[in-house]
């Protein structure tokens, strides 16, 4: 009914704190590397942020099509209320509510574990010695 | 169905995306939106599992079609999101080059 609305608040969270973040590591880096903020730039890509702003793309992407989906069934409408539920009484609100609390929930949590293993397996990726690699792109 | 049609979407997107190995085409958003509905389609249906049954895997005819409909307009819409983006963003610097043309 409304289950993409709980990774759309994440998503509005997640790309927020990346940003932030971003702009934390750019700053570090431009303390490392003095005033050349070209280099500080390049220094600050591969860090912590990039792989956040993983985790907001993948939320983005998913709520926008569920969001195209739920437009498709008729459960948002783009007037107000936007959410049908809304304008079919109490029970239906309820219903949406519980729909959010479990559907929605554990659309986020298995969003940001799938992330979580996508991190970790690059991470051990990026630990590779070199050799390996070569060897593996041969 | 959807979910199905979703997941081929996200698969052949990474594949091309690993093959051509090129930033400049922005496949890894369209990579993500396939993958991040994906997932979130997978959870929609692991609760209708739970209240259908072995019903879920033997849907109407009517309502596959629909779903069938459903997840091309779906795949659609990603790829039109995808194409505005690669043009806004402009990485090869083509449509510039383009209107500077003319």
């Amino acid at each position: 009914m409304a289950c993409f609305l709980v990774p759309g608040a994440e998503a509005v969270i997640v790309t927020a704190a990346a940003f932030l973040l971003k702009k934390y590591e750019q700053n570090k880096a431009q303390v490392k590397l003095g005033a050349d903020s070209a280099a500080a730039e390049t220094e600050a890509k591969p860090g912590f942020a990039r792989k956040l702003f993983w985790l907001a793309e993948l939320l983005w992407g998913g709520v926008l099509l569920l969001a195209f989906e739920h437009l498709w069934h008729g459960e948002v409408v783009p007037f107000f209320p936007f959410l049908t539920a809304a304008t079919e009484g109490a029970a239906a609100v309820s219903e949406m509510l519980g729909e959010m609390a479990s559907v929605g929930v554990l659309m986020a949590v298995l969003v940001t574990a799938v992330w979580g293993a996508m991190v970790a397996v690059s991470a051990a990726i990026e630990k590779r010695p070199a050799a390996e690699a070569a060897e593996v792109e041969a | 169905m959807t979910l199905l049609i979703t997941v081929f979407a996200a698969a052949i997107t990474t594949a091309v995306w690993y093959k051509k190995n090129d930033e400049k085409l922005l496949l890894g958003p369209l990579c993500f939106m396939f993958w991040g509905a994906s997932i979130m389609w997978f959870v929609d249906a692991i609760f209708e599992y739970a209240e259908l049954k072995a019903d879920y895997f033997t849907p109407a005819v009517g309502d596959m079609i629909n779903d069938a409909f459903l997840g091309l307009s779906v795949v659609a819409l990603a790829l039109t999101v995808w194409v505005v983006i690669l043009l806004i963003k402009d990485p090869r610097g083509t449509v510039r080059a383009r209107l500077k043309k003319q």
